[in-house]
This record gives C-alpha cells, sequence and structure tokens, in this order.
C-alpha cells in the first residue's frame, strides 16, 4: 500500500488550506506569504540542484548508444543512436525533450507457448507520458492570463486552440480533459503493472496525487463551483505578487486557496524530488554526451599532472649511480679532466 | 565546476523563463478594469457576486432551456418582463459590450465567441 500515505498526505494538504482559510487573516498567509516562500525554495533549489550536478566531473564518455557506432567511413553508423559530434548530439537531445524518443523503448515482454519470449514495443507509456507533459506545459501558459497585463497574443492564440470545441460556458479546454486522461493512465500504469507496481515508490505516487488534485480543484473552480471565483479579483492578487505589491480585494473562495496551497507544495516539493528530471534531462551524461571516445583524447579532469620522463632524461639523472654500479649506459660520463 | 559556460546559461534562461510574470509587468499594478453599470435599474438577474461569477453559466443554461426544451418563460425584474436572452435581456439593460462586457473580458482575456451569431448592441 505504498499509494496510501501519499493519498492521505494530499488530502491532508487539501484540507489544512480548506480549514485554514475559514479563519480571517489566513487569506493573507496562504495567498501571498506561502507562494513567495514556495517561489524561492523553488527557484533556490532548483539552481542549488543544477549547479551541484555540475560540479560532478564526466572523466569519460558514457553516452547510452544503442546503434551501429562510428567506425569506417564506408560502414553506415547511426547518427542518433550513436552521435559522434556535437551536431548530431543536439538533434539526439531535441528529439529526447520535446518527443520523449526514447520512451519508443519501452518494451513489454511476453512469454507465448513455446516458450516464446518477445520483448515487443509498448507505446502507450509514450503516448500518456506525452499527452501530459504537453498538456501541463498548455495549461501553464495559460495561466499566464492571469499574471500577465496586458496579455500577449501568444497566451490568447494557445487559449483559443485549447477551446476550439466551444462545448458549454465557459469553454471546456481540451487540455484539462488529456491531463486527466494522462494522470488516471499513469497511476494506474503503477498499479496495475506488476514490475512496475513493484519498483513504485512513495515519492513516484506522491507528485501524482499531488497534480491530480490541482487539476481537480482547477477544474472544479471553473466549470463546477464557480460560487466567488471572481477572476477579475484573482487576476489583481496574482498581478499584484508578481509585481510584489500584493492585495487581496474580495472574498475569493475557498477552493481557489486550496488550488493554489498545492501548487506552492508542489514548487516547494520540485527541486528535492524525481520531478527535478526537467533540469536533469539536459544534464545527463548519458544523453548529451558524442560517443567519441576513440576520435578524441578525453582526460580525466582529477588525474595529477606528471611530466614526462624519457629514457635519456633518466640516464642523465642517475649516470654516475648507474657508472658505479656497472649498469651499461648508452652516454658515458664525461672524461675527468687530469 | 565543469561546463560552467553552457550551464550558467542555461541556468540563466531557466531563471528567466521562470520570472517572465516579473519583467514582463515591469512592477506596475494593473489597471482594473470598472465596467459601467446600468443608471436606471438597480438590480441584476441574480445578486451581484453571484452574477460576476457565474453569468457565463447562466447563459449557457438559459442558451439550453430555450433552445433545447423550448422553455421561453420570462423573468421580472423591478416590475418589468425580461425574456431569457442575451440580446433581449442582458444587452437591454447593459446597452453597451465595449463599456460593459468588454472591459472585464479584456482584462481576463476572455473572447465569448457569440458574438459570432448574436448582434451586439450598435454603439
Ligand atoms: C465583472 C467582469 C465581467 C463582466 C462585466 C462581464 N463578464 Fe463575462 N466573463 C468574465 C470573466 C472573468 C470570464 C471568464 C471566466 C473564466 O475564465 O472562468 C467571463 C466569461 C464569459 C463567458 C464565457 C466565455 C468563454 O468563452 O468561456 C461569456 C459567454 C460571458 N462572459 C458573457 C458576458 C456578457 C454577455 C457580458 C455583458 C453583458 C459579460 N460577460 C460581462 C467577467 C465579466
Ligand atoms: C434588469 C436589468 C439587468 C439585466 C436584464 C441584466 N443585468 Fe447585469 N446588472 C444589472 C445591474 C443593475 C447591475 C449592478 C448590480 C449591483 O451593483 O448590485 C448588474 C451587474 C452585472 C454584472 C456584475 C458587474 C460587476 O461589476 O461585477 C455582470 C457580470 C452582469 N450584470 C452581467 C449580466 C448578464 C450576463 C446578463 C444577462 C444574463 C445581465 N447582466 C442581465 C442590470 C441587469
Ligand atoms: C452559431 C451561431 C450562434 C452562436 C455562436 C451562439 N448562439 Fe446563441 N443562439 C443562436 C440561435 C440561432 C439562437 C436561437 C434564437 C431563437 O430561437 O430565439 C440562439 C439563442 C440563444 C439564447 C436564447 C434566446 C435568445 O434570444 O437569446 C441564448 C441565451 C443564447 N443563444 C446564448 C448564447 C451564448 C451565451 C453564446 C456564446 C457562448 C451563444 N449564444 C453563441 C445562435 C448562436
Ligand atoms: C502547477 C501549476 C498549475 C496547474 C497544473 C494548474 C491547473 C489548473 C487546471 C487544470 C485548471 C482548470 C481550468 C484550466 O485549465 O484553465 C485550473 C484553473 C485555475 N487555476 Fe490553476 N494550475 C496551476 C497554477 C495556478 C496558480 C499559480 C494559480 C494562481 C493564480 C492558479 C489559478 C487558477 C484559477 C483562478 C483557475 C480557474 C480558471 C477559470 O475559471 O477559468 N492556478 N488550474
Amino acid at each position: 500500500m505504498k499509494y496510501a500515505f501519499p493519498l492521505a498526505a494530499v488530502i491532508a494538504l487539501v484540507l489544512i488550506a480548506l480549514i485554514a482559510v475559514q479563519i480571517p487573516g489566513m487569506q493573507y498567509l496562504f495567498g501571498v506569504v506561502v507562494p513567495y516562500l514556495a517561489m524561492a525554495l523553488f527557484l533556490g533549489g532548483f539552481c542549488y540542484r543544477v549547479i551541484h550536478w555540475a560540479k560532478s566531473p564526466v572523466p569519460f564518455r558514457i553516452p547510452t548508444t544503442c546503434g551501429q557506432g562510428y567506425t569506417m567511413p564506408w560502414i553506415k553508423y547511426d547518427k542518433l543512436e550513436a552521435p559522434v559530434n556535437t551536431g548530431q548530439v543536439v538533434a539526439r537531445m531535441f528529439l529526447e525533450i520535446f518527443l520523449f524518443r526514447s520512451l519508443w523503448r519501452n518494451t513489454k515482454a511476453t512469454v507465448y507457448s513455446g516458450p516464446k519470449l518477445t520483448y515487443e514495443s509498448s507505446k502507450w507509456l509514450w503516448l500518456f507520458g506525452i499527452l501530459f507533459h504537453y498538456s501541463f506545459l498548455v495549461i501553464i501558459i495559460r495561466h499566464m492570463r492571469l499574471f500577465l497585463d496586458p496579455i500577449p497574443g501568444i497566451v490568447s492564440f494557445i487559449e483559443t486552440g485549447d477551446s476550439l470545441l466551444q462545448i458549454g460556458a465557459p469553454v471546456m479546454y481540451t487540455t484539462d480533459v488529456t491531463i486527466i486522461l494522462a494522470i488516471l493512465f499513469l497511476f494506474a500504469r503503477r498499479v496495475f503493472n506488476p514490475q512496475v507496481r513493484y519498483i513504485s515508490l512513495v515519492n513516484d505516487y506522491f507528485p501524482l496525487f499531488l497534480i491530480f488534485g490541482i487539476c481537480t480543484t482547477g477544474i472544479l473552480m471553473r466549470f463546477f463551483i464557480r460560487t466567488d471565483v471572481d477572476i477579475n479579483a484573482i487576476k489583481q492578487l496574482a498581478v499584484g505578487l508578481v509585481t510584489f505589491s500584493p492585495t487581496i480585494v474580495a472574498d475569493i473562495s475557498s477552493l481557489f486557496y486550496v488550488h493554489l496551497f498545492l501548487v506552492c507544495t508542489l514548487l516547494a516539493y520540485f527541486p528535492f524530488s524525481k520531478l527535478m528530471h526537467m533540469g536533469g534531462v539536459f544534464l545527463s551524461p548519458t544523453r548529451n554526451l558524442a560517443n567519441n571516445s576513440r576520435m578524441v583524447r578525453h582526460i580525466n579532469p582529477w588525474n595529477p599532472e606528471i611530466k614526462p620522463h624519457s629514457y635519456a632524461g633518466y640516464e642523465d639523472e642517475f649516470r654516475e649511480d648507474m657508472v658505479e654500479q656497472g649498469i651499461p649506459v648508452e652516454k658515458e660520463l664525461p672524461a675527468q679532466g687530469e | 565546476m565543469y561546463d560552467s559556460g553552457k550551464i550558467i546559461t542555461g541556468l540563466i534562461i531557466f531563471v528567466l523563463l521562470v520570472t517572465i510574470p516579473v519583467w514582463y509587468n515591469r512592477g506596475t499594478a494593473s489597471n482594473v478594469p470598472e465596467p459601467e453599470l446600468p443608471k436606471d435599474v438597480k438590480t441584476c438577474v441574480l445578486p451581484k457576486a453571484e452574477i460576476t461569477a457565474k453569468h457565463m453559466q447562466l447563459l449557457n443554461q438559459w442558451r439550453d432551456e430555450v433552445i433545447r426544451t423550448g422553455d421561453r418563460s420570462t423573468l421580472e425584474i423591478e416590475g418589468k418582463q425580461y425574456p431569457k436572452s442575451l440580446m433581449l435581456a442582458c444587452m437591454k439593460c447593459h446597452t453597451s459590450k465595449v463599456k460593459f462586457c468588454d472591459k472585464c473580458h479584456d482584462y481576463a482575456s476572455v473572447k465569448p465567441y457569440c458574438w459570432d451569431c448574436h448582434l451586439a448592441p450598435v454603439e
């Protein structure tokens, strides 16, 4: 029951915010103080983690190659799976970051009668993974309408595209549906796939539940429980936060404070969790290095400096002792003047 | 630190992206919209807080009632009968779209597509 504890934690977070904002004065804490603290932790923690990683040396090339490497010019090699120069590495990283290419290698082992073992590529993880991340990105860009004034064209454009189905009023957003579907799939995968279930930990379930909570409260606020969800008042608070003059001008629904509190938890938790893969994907040496260990000399950064010592130099240093011990030398001692 | 040139550049780009709202607004608190309220009437269809937060849901409900179930019953406000209608109710009291609806909607970046078909009052 590794999911029981994180589930309880998220429910507790919801209850804390829900109950606390009933107390007069607490709105300021949850609407202003906590968001600033969370943002400071997020940015500070993120930079700390990245700089910490940057301090670890990568003494040799460790890209995970999974194709024919470069050998002879006439043998075709796999430019994406075994890149040899920066251009190819950039192409590989681009496909990894924007299209999650390596998830196409997610294989599923099945035993058929015979017995015959097959490994088949299972693309569901890729599909729902990419749905999740792009929905999340679109939602964050759309949220910028609450923080920016005047609202840039790109935000309105994305909003229009996302609400193209024109269902209901306020209009339904496609990404709200896809992100919930994707989270449910990613959760079901951890529960129903025995191998994945075995390796899933509390810190795998917690972000899933947390993001699910954030999206559910957001959706409830927009479509179902609109009481006191005054977007203008919320925007005044949000713009106030980013211009460092926050004001809470009206009684805003406690659902909004729950939403915000869960977001703050996510921000504060981010740098100390697996969610740091957002920065980590750029710094992973198994992806961002060229497979050129036989073409370029890579020097271990912590090697002590060893000066070359040739035989001629060695003999120069020890010639007298060598002659004394009767060891043959290439160059005799200079003749002693008498 | 290794590869500090690339990593620090990347970090700076990241921090700039996250703080877009801060430098985009450039520290100026925004101009809060003040929709022009009708002068000759005092009450809306719903109490003020509710109509502000829920008017789109009300419009959606009216639309469904009128078009799907054919329920064209009227409602009475301050002794006058109003049909459940965007043009014949809302826009009878709120006579200006530009000075009322658009004020808020521009601020919150909402562009109701209703006006593709429904006519806004001539201004
Ligand atoms: C007090 C400010 C305010 C005024 C005045 C106002 N609206 Fe709105 N309206 C909003 C906000 C804010 C939203 C967006 C709500 C959301 O995104 O959850 C909205 C959304 C809508 C929507 C749903 C749009 C969509 O695509 O989701 C419709 C329809 C709508 N308003 C109609 C009107 C009409 C018609 C008027 C004029 C009679 C009007 N509103 C006046 C604030 C206002
Ligand atoms: C009988 C005239 C009348 C009708 C019909 C009417 N309104 Fe109103 N509306 C008012 C008045 C008066 C106010 C100001 C209420 C107040 O200050 O308490 C108001 C306030 C509002 C507000 C809040 C403005 C703010 O500053 O927060 C919105 C939004 C709104 N109306 C939208 C609508 C929509 C949408 C419709 C159609 C469904 C509609 N109204 C129909 C008279 C009307
Ligand atoms: C495709 C064109 C079209 C669009 C877009 C549209 N409507 Fe309508 N609407 C109609 C038609 C046609 C009727 C039927 C008029 C009648 O039978 O009285 C109607 C009727 C209504 C009615 C009830 C009767 C009346 O006279 O107003 C409401 C309320 C309404 N629409 C609200 C909306 C809202 C709110 C939106 C935007 C979210 C919207 N409509 C978008 C075409 C449209
Ligand atoms: C991790 C970041 C966040 C995520 C994933 C998220 C998710 C969501 C989702 C899925 C919705 C449903 C409607 C929509 O898609 O627009 C929503 C609505 C909303 N969110 Fe967030 N949210 C986040 C951060 C925030 C923050 C920081 C605020 C504070 C200002 C906020 C305020 C709101 C409001 C006011 C709504 C209702 C919007 C409406 O009625 O149109 N959200 N959120």
